[in-house]
């Protein structure tokens, strides 16, 4: 291991906060935020890139690790590190960065400095949230993402922001108390936050189980409102009209999802197996429900809402099917559904700079005129819809097909129907905005096609959605080398991945309490 | 057998009443044109030189048989640590007052002098060992807040606030008084220890149960906890702003360690009488404070409820056992303090010492007039709904953890629901700070910044950050704090009032 290798993830959550504080020290002047912005953030991408340049497949358990102590008593770790599972997640925060700078680049006119300055710090705190392996940190960096998107969402809402950010906060906010009652509740039973430490402890039955159940019921609430699975989805209509283009593609999905295979299954794989035939279901409600709305809205910033309920449903569906196909088609769909929505919203959020408006029936015939953006978004829309050959189909399949051999065809067949009625809506959407007789608000204005740097954008990621749909390869062995137990018993029925670095201490987990 | 001279042991609340002493005299003397703000400075110098003669006396010997003068104040690890809380408040208090109190405001003098002599009795009373002492520390801190309360005298809020603290606080001390009356009958003395070897064997419990009773009820209504905390919004509406920073978190503080002192010292072997009790209480206060907070438009009404509720959660963490429920009420009393002065700085600054912009409505847009307030604001409000990296995070986690160690699982889930609740009226102020201000509206002056609220926005914000990112040292002096409480020295090797024997009472 080399000295970079050691201390990489510190710098990963390091710079974005130093790119804040110059952002914050920086004058206000002219265009100088949104520079310091991209550079920090194209800084933190090469640094992410770092870690799949240098992961070593072959080996189990966390690599980068690092491990020191924080707060003695209670003991609490700075305690970071990768493996398959969050690998690419990682990388997937570190490219979506950039991509939302270059979103915001001219839809943020004032106060640029606190919007940039706000974004870094929430570009920092979800890569902790990715990296920490001390579920006191790890609970930090989740609460601490909440802040800065409210403020953000209040303050650059479109309509009505504040009455959105609150909200948003208080959905948030309010299933992360009981999380904190379960996590200190578990410390209190084996004074440790350290994940694999706890991953041992509850593996081997060493902690009652009754109250068990209990304390992974309060860890999945706070994931699932976070995701959202049906019927906990409330906020994010309203949080996807109101928020910034750059927060809205990251605010959904990766955070709840990641969650719930790393702390939920990964932590209580007997509780999550009690509860998962109920997750099922409401995923494969979410995706039908989803769906259905997406295809009656009329604006599009809740069409998209509403897609991306019936997508992370379908994701929720992998992970809850405990297979380890699905999970491995889960995680990639994670990825993909971060790619795709990046490119979605950059391309929604250019037009709503140009005309103004999110009404879909006031668009039209856009095709002639802006061809750049036209061509980006049918591809992009294909991704979503899951053509083959692009990314969105490989993660559909894995899932669909996992959820069809291993779970129950039932459930299969109605989430495909599901995935037919998304290629209803995205194609419905296409059609409308650019297809057609040309609208007045097409004529209204002089066509300004997509400027350079959001070409520089929308492109590499087109090219990733083929890449990603052609060959998956390239991502799905160091998924798998995280998800999958280094000896699986059975190849269906997944078994939890245990931790296997360190043998069970001697001591009992519940000594020294009174 | 005492090797330091006892005066020693109440060496910072000596520098404190010279200060106040000087203070006063200067102020009399001076001619009546001159200004007074300097005497501002002078109370500043004398609480820092207490600060630190506080830290020093960590290196006096601690334990049975080091009392000080007559047995009556100790010091240990747990005095030292809210001494310096008192002091580090009174000192940002009087940085704000200095640059914050109008410049022909009346009795200047007595005002800086009325808050060091405040000081001194908050200070005492988290060191007094001796029933009377309490009491007398009590009435020295009451009385200076209860005229500090009522100093802005053209509003006719401030004499109001003023009589109502005056007349439900001297309720509250009687109930005291009275409880310490009913167990100097039961046990035949009025020094702590000496009553925590008496008590389990005094032949009548239930007078030793009613006095119980009776002093919590007088503790709790100086931390103003529920349902004894009808007094609290009336008196931080009326009291000018810079003195509400200060009497809601040092009397507070205070008080806190008092109540520390007399259930885990005085009444361990109770437990199971006090614990439902302050965990009924607890429940009661998070949550009445948090529900009527919601409905406040005054800023100033909103966070004195959010200051009842907060006296809840860190109520809560005595459901924790031993020194783990000590050392997290300590810590939560210095985030508390921490984030609540800051925010009344700011609010001072905002509203104006006339408050003329008092409502959540005046602080729209305040970001866009003033970044650094606005910032400073939302930093404050973050830290108080409880976000992590800040000290209201540490705070919360300690006595809710502190909580579930001692098995009240129920406790910390309501208290971390509240906190939630809490959360939505902490965001309307927060978000109506960030809105963009009101079109029709002429939009007020920034506020200025001077040196010294520099100084105390400074020093509330480094605290504030200090215990949420770095909080071990603290921790570590909270947790020391618990230890030394914890283990009390044996009664008989308690110099003091000769052990009276309560049978041989005529």
């Amino acid at each position: 291991m080399t000295t970079i290798d050691q201390s990489i993830l510190t710098w990963i959550l390091l710079v974005p906060l130093a790119g804040a504080l110059l952002v914050a020290l920086a004058p206000d002047r002219g265009k100088l935020s949104n520079w310091i912005a991209l550079l920090t953030t194209l800084a933190t991408l090469g640094l992410t890139l770092h870690l799949p340049a240098h992961f070593v497949l072959g080996q189990s358990g966390f690599q980068f690790e690092i491990n020191r102590i924080w707060i003695d008593n209670p003991a609490i770790a700075y305690h970071v590190g990768v493996d398959g599972l969050s690998l690419w997640l990682v990388v997937l925060v570190g490219l979506l960065a950039p991509v939302g700078v270059v979103a915001s680049w001219n839809a943020i006119q004032s106060r640029r400095k606190i919007f940039f300055a706000l974004f870094l710090v929430q570009q920092t705190a979800m890569l902790g949230v990715f990296l920490s392996l001390d579920l006191m940190v790890y609970y930090g960096f989740w609460e601490l993402s909440l802040v800065p998107m409210a403020i953000l969402i209040a303050m650059y809402g479109r309509k009505d922001g504040p009455k959105a950010a609150l909200k948003f906060f208080l959905f948030t906010f309010i299933p992360s108390a009981p999380l904190l009652v379960a996590i200190l509740w578990l410390y209190a039973q084996t004074h440790t936050f350290d994940f694999t430490t706890l991953q041992i402890y509850i593996t081997h039955g060493l902690i009652p189980a009754a109250p068990l159940c209990w304390v992974a019921l309060a860890f999945l609430f706070a994931f699932a409102v976070k995701v959202p699975v049906f019927p906990l989805h409330g906020w994010v209509a309203d949080t996807y009209s109101e928020a910034p283009v750059a927060l809205a593609m990251v605010v959904a999905g990766k955070l709840g999802l990641y969650s719930m295979l790393r702390f939920h299954i990964g932590l209580f794989p007997e509780q999550a197996r009690a509860v998962a035939p109920y997750l099922v279901a409401l995923a494969v409600i979410g995706i039908l429900y989803g769906a259905c709305l997406a295809l009656v809205q009329r604006d599009f910033w809740r069409l998209a809402a509403f897609a991306a309920l019936s997508h992370l449903s379908l994701i929720t569906l992998g992970i809850y099917g405990l297979t380890f196909t699905g999970w491995d088609g889960a995680v990639y769909q994670i990825l993909n559904h971060g790619v795709v929505d990046g490119a979605l919203f950059l391309l929604l959020g250019a037009l709503y700079d140009r005309y103004a408006t999110s009404q879909i029936n006031s668009y039209g015939g856009l095709a002639v005129k802006l061809p750049r953006t036209a061509t980006v978004f049918v591809i992009t829309s294909l991704a979503i819809i899951g053509l083959p050959m692009l990314n969105g189909f490989v993660g559909e399949f894995l899932i669909l097909s996992s959820t069809f051999t291993g779970v129950s065809r039932g459930w299969a067949i109605a989430a495909t129907l599901g995935v037919i009625l998304g290629a209803a809506y995205m194609l419905w959407l296409v059609q409308r905005l650019f297809y057609g007789p040309e609208s007045e608000l097409a004529l209204s204005r002089p066509p300004e096609d997509l400027h350079l740097g959001q070409l520089a954008v929308v492109w590499p990621l087109a090219v990733l959605m083929l890449v990603m749909g052609l060959a998956p390869s390239l991502w799905l062995p160091s998924i798998e080398k995280g998800i999958h137990p280094p000896k699986p018993k059975s190849a269906d029925a997944a078994l939890p991945y245990i931790a296997t670095q360190t043998a069970l201490p001697i001591s009992s987990p519940v000594e020294g309490q009174r | 057998m005492n090797p330091v001279p006892d005066i020693f042991r109440i060496l910072p609340e000596v520098i404190l009443t010279l200060t106040g002493v000087a203070v006063m005299l200067t102020d009399a003397t001076l001619p009546p044109a001159w200004p007074r703000r300097s005497l501002g400075w002078v109370a500043a110098l004398g609480t820092t030189v207490a600060l630190w003669a506080s830290l020093w006396q960590l290196s006096l010997p601690t334990g049975a048989g080091y009392f000080g003068p007559y047995g009556t104040v100790e010091t240990s690890p747990f005095t030292v640590f809210f001494h310096v809380l008192i002091c580090g408040i009174v000192l940002v208090s009087l940085l704000l007052s200095l640059d914050t109190l109008p410049e022909d405001s009346h009795h200047q003098g007595e005002y800086y002098a009325l808050i060091v002599f405040g000081a001194v009795g908050m200070c005492l009373l988290t060191g007094a060992v001796e029933l009377l002492v309490v009491f007398v520390a009590l009435e020295i801190s009451s009385i200076a807040t209860y005229v500090l309360a009522g100093y802005r005298k053209q509003t006719g809020r401030g004499p109001e606030a003023a009589i109502k603290y005056f007349l439900l606080g001297s309720f509250a001390t009687g109930f005291l008084l009275y409880g310490v009356a009913l167990i100097f009958g039961a046990t035949g003395t009025t020094q702590i220890y000496q009553i925590a070897h008496l008590l389990p064997g005094a032949q009548n419990q239930s007078f030793v149960l009613a006095g119980l009773g009776l002093m919590l009820v007088g503790i709790l209504f100086k931390v103003s906890a529920a349902p004894f905390h009808v007094w609290t919004p009336d008196v931080y509406e009326g009291a000018p702003s810079p003195v509400v920073a200060l009497m809601s978190t040092a009397p507070k503080a205070a008080a806190f360690a008092l109540l520390l002192r007399v259930v885990y010292e005085m009444f361990p072997t109770f437990r199971s009488v006090w614990s439902p009790l302050l965990w009924a209480i607890a429940v009661l206060s998070m949550t009445v404070g948090n529900l009527v907070a919601l409905r406040q438009q005054n800023v100033k009404r909103m966070l004195a409820y959010s200051s009842i509720a907060h006296a809840g959660y860190l109520l809560a963490a005595f459901a924790g056992l031993g020194s783990s429920g000590i050392a997290a009420a300590a810590f939560y009393t210095a985030a508390y303090a921490a984030m609540n002065v800051g925010i009344f700085a700011v609010v001072t600054l905002v509203a104006g010492y006339d408050e003329k912009l008092p409502l959540i409505e005046d602080f729209r847009g305040l970001i866009y007039r003033s970044p650094l307030l606005g910032g400073l604001l939302i930093f404050f409000l973050v830290s108080l709904v409880g976000i992590p990296f800040t000290g209201g995070f540490f705070g919360k986690f300690y006595s809710f953890s502190a909580a579930v160690g001692g098995g009240a699982i129920w406790l910390a889930i309501i208290g971390l629901l509240n906190s939630g609740l809490a959360a939505a009226y902490y965001l309307r102020l927060a978000l109506a700070v960030a809105n963009r201000p009101l079109e029709q509206k002429p939009a007020a002056p920034a506020p200025q910044v001077g040196v010294a609220v520099g100084a105390a926005l400074l020093l509330a914000v480094a605290a504030t950050l200090v215990l949420g990112i770095v909080p071990g040292d603290v921790l570590r002096a909270a947790q020391a704090a618990g230890h030394t409480l914890q283990a009390p020295p044996a009664p008989s090797a308690a110099p003091g009032a000769a052990l009276m024997d309560p049978h041989q009472l005529p």
